[in-house]
């Protein structure tokens, strides 16, 4: 099997808004040490950035303070955020923006040139092509080298330290080994853990981009990492089948959520955002669904506006709006909640860091979606959170000897990925074949594979996939249940997730494509795993829809804490840890 | 919710495979191609990166669709979205890139 080996001071896994903004800040601030930016993809549209993005959502506006945006998240989250963490960022967000703005990117301008404002804390842009501009800053940096295209799989440890990480290049079909002093993880979130809204020909029109598949967390948690807050799940609520985002609508123009009947419900049920959701939820449940944001009313040159805005950033909306005739401004744009994912930029889940963004294992630091305690983070968010992390993993690196990988270790991991290719054609013959089959998979009926049928797995990804995703949806609070579970169910649940894991080591792949799939299926049913150990744990109901405990309905005072877990043994442990507020140190 | 390539059209230029953010789309005999249609997300990066508007963006059944095709046109100053709908007609909107959302 064709093999890379390399190595750098630091490793960025993951080229989003943090990993991208982390390769700009060691150009310009430690020009001295090497890079290394891999990607599951092409950083030019990788990740939750890839169509564009409608506005830049966390930014202090005049008359506001950091600790005002630290106060409003803190309340989001019924009190379940990381204060020190929040704070570090809410200093950033206008820092980030001014040079954002000096990348190229579009900002809306008031007649004096400050900034436009949109409500409290958002400030207007072209967001079309925010990642673009990111991915050609990194690009640019002369220190930091791109390996696009190479999805991650697991770090390297050494003498009780991240020493790199090692991955499979999906377009040059071969193994990618990488020893670095320093590594900074920045793989986003978790999506398609659960059945999505369109489980069939749309299955991956969701929110979250369904390429971060939660590797970060899952490979954090393999290595023995401490996660927090994953029992706070997101769930978002969009426009109704394209699962465009609302705030355009809500906050842009002033929609309000009204029920079938044309009543505005919302002040009965506050106005968090996990009580937003609810209020939907509640209504439909009510039989006074379905719901919408009233648009009708609004003029021909606020539609037309409209229909640019979504272009830039879900041109679905917009399609559907000149495709169905439905245009906004007679018809009110229906709501619907989502499927739950795992997501530290908008709740608090994952990586549980200090405040230069360590992770608890020594050389290890997380930024952006895959990093906890920071609710409400965003694009700006993960930018600084990027930064933070990059001159602490610099500061790291400088004083650590670049670690070098011990053959006997590559050897191991090439025989693992080898396992999932044998006995198929990519097996017999890795390197010297070309791009070949459309099917990332293969079950017992695909063709291509070398072995006696008898041998072959019953099984193929996509099976698998299906039932975890069904798993999750009736046992684990999924759409199907109105997000409501008990801790029977997640009992049912675990016990799914565990033997579909099983499963999952007898699967074959006939590419390296194929291969992907396999460890990304790995990945979310690591992620779900251990989601499902927190969602048990905290015996309330503090978030409703986020984490609806049946069995625990209302909000108890003693979970005013973190709930954390790390994987001992092959099982998650929970641990509890008291609240962090601005000013302590975790 | 997908893509589609028109083959004829397509060149072989290698662009949209490139930037596909799930790694879908890859060039089989000098065309491109998706592994599977289920597994667009409908970011439509591929549809601006195509030169000779040979892909293009469609809403499946399921989510509400009526047959329509979106393509995009990349030019220094404006992205142009051109809606083709199954009687013929077209319609199209022009985004100037130097102008931020209103909303
Ligand atoms: C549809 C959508 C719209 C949004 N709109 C807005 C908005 O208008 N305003 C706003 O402020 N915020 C918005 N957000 C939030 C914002 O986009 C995210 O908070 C931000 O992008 C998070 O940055 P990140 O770097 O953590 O993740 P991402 O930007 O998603 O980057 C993660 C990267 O990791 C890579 N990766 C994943 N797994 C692996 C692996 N195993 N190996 C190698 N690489 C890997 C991915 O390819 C990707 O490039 C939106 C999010 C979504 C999903
Ligand atoms: S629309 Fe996006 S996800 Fe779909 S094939 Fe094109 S680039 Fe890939
Ligand atoms: S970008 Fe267009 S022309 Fe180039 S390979 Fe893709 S479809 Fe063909």
């Amino acid at each position: 099997m064709k093999t890379l080996t390399k190595q750098a001071d630091i490793l960025i896994i993951g080229g989003g808004a943090a990993g991208c903004y982390a390769a700009i800040t060691l150009a310009e601030k430690h020009p001295g040490l090497s890079v290394i930016l891999a990607d599951k993809a092409n950083i030019k549209r990788s990740g939750c950035l890839a169509a564009g993005v409608n506005a830049l959502n966390a930014y202090i506006t005049p008359g506001h303070t950091p600790m005002d945006y630290v106060r409003y998240a803190e309340k989001d989250a019924e009190g379940i955020v990381r204060g020190d963490l929040l704070l570090s960022l809410a200093e950033g967000f206008n820092r980030v923006t001014e040079k954002l703005e000096q990348l190229g990117l579009v900002i809306l301008k008031n007649p004096d040139g400050s900034y436009r404002t949109r409500g409290n804390r958002n400030i207007k842009i072209n967001g079309e092509n925010i990642k673009p501009l990111l991915a050609e800053a990194a690009t640019r940096s002369k220190n930091v080298m791109v390996l696009n295209h190479v999805n991650m799989v697991d770090y390297l440890q050494e003498d009780g330290a991240v020493s790199g990480a090692w991955g499979i290049d999906v377009r040059e079909e071969r193994m990618v080994f990488i020893a670095a002093s320093a590594v900074i993880c920045a793989t986003g979130g978790a999506a398609g853990l659960y059945l999505p809204n369109h489980p069939g020909s749309s299955r991956h029109k969701m929110w979250y981009s369904p390429f971060n598949t939660g590797a970060g967390y899952a490979m954090g948690l393999r290595a023995g990492a401490e996660m927090t807050t994953f029992e706070m799940r997101f769930i978002a609520l969009r426009c109704k089948g394209t699962i465009a985002p609302t705030g355009t609508l809500a906050q842009g123009i002033g929609a309000a959520q009204v029920n079938a009947r044309g009543e505005a419900y919302q002040t009965a049920y506050g106005n968090t955002t996990s009580e937003r959701l609810f209020a939907v939820v509640s209504e439909n449940l009510a039989g006074r669904g379905p719901c919408y944001l009233k648009t009708s009313g609004i003029t021909q040159e606020e539609q037309e506006s409209l229909e640019k805005a979504y272009l830039n950033m879900a041109p679905a909306q917009t399609m559907r709006w000149c495709e169905t005739k439905l245009e906004p401004r007679y018809y009110d744009v229906e709501v619907e909640g989502t499927e739950p994912y795992v997501v530290g930029g908008h709740t608090g889940s994952g990586y549980w860091v200090d405040e230069k963004r360590q992770t608890t294992l020594k050389g290890l630091f997380a930024a952006g979606d895959v990093a906890g305690g920071a609710p409400q983070k965003y694009v700006t968010g993960a930018l600084v959170e990027g930064e933070i992390a990059a001159d602490a993993a610099a500061e790291f690196a400088k004083d650590r000897k670049t670690p070098v990988l011990p053959a006997e270790t590559v050897e191991r991991k090439k025989e693992w990925a080898m396992h999932f290719l044998q006995g198929t054609s990519a097996g017999a013959n890795v390197a010297s074949r070309s791009c070949a089959d459309t099917s990332p998979s293969m079950g017992a009926a695909a063709p291509g594979h070398l072995w006696p049928s008898e041998k072959l797995p019953v099984y193929d990804t996509d099976s698998l996939e299906d039932a975890m995703q069904q798993a999750m949806d009736e046992y684990a609070g999924g759409i199907k249940t109105s997000y409501r579970y008990t801790e029977a169910g997640l009992f049912q649940a675990n016990a799914h997730i565990e033997r579909i894991e099983r499963l999952s080591d007898f699967l074959r792949a006939r590419d390296f494509y194929g291969l992907m799939k396999i460890f990304e299926l790995k990945d979310r049913l690591m992620v779900s795993r251990a989601l499902i150990a927190h969602m048990s744990a905290r015996k309330e109901t503090r978030w409703h829809s986020f984490a609806e405990n049946l069995d625990h309905p209302g909000k108890d005072a003693a979970y005013e804490k973190y709930v954390n877990s790390r994987l001992e043994d092959g099982k998650i442990k929970i641990l509890f840890r008291p609240l962090v507020k601005e000013g302590d140190t975790a | 919710m997908s893509v589609f390539v028109e083959r004829e059209k397509c060149v072989g230029c290698g662009g949209c495979t490139e930037v596909c953010p799930g790694n879908l789309l890859f060039l089989r005999e000098g065309k491109a191609q998706i592994r599977d249609v289920r597994d667009c997300w409908g970011c439509t990066a591929c549809v601006k990166e195509c030169p000779k508007n040979a892909i293009f963006y469609y809403l499946a059944a399921d989510l509400g669709g009526a047959g329509g095709r979106l393509y995009a046109e990349d030019t220094p100053s404006t992205l142009n979205w051109v809606m083709k709908w199954p009687d013929g007609s077209e319609e199209r909107i022009l985004v100037d890139k130097k102008k931020a959302n209103e909303y």
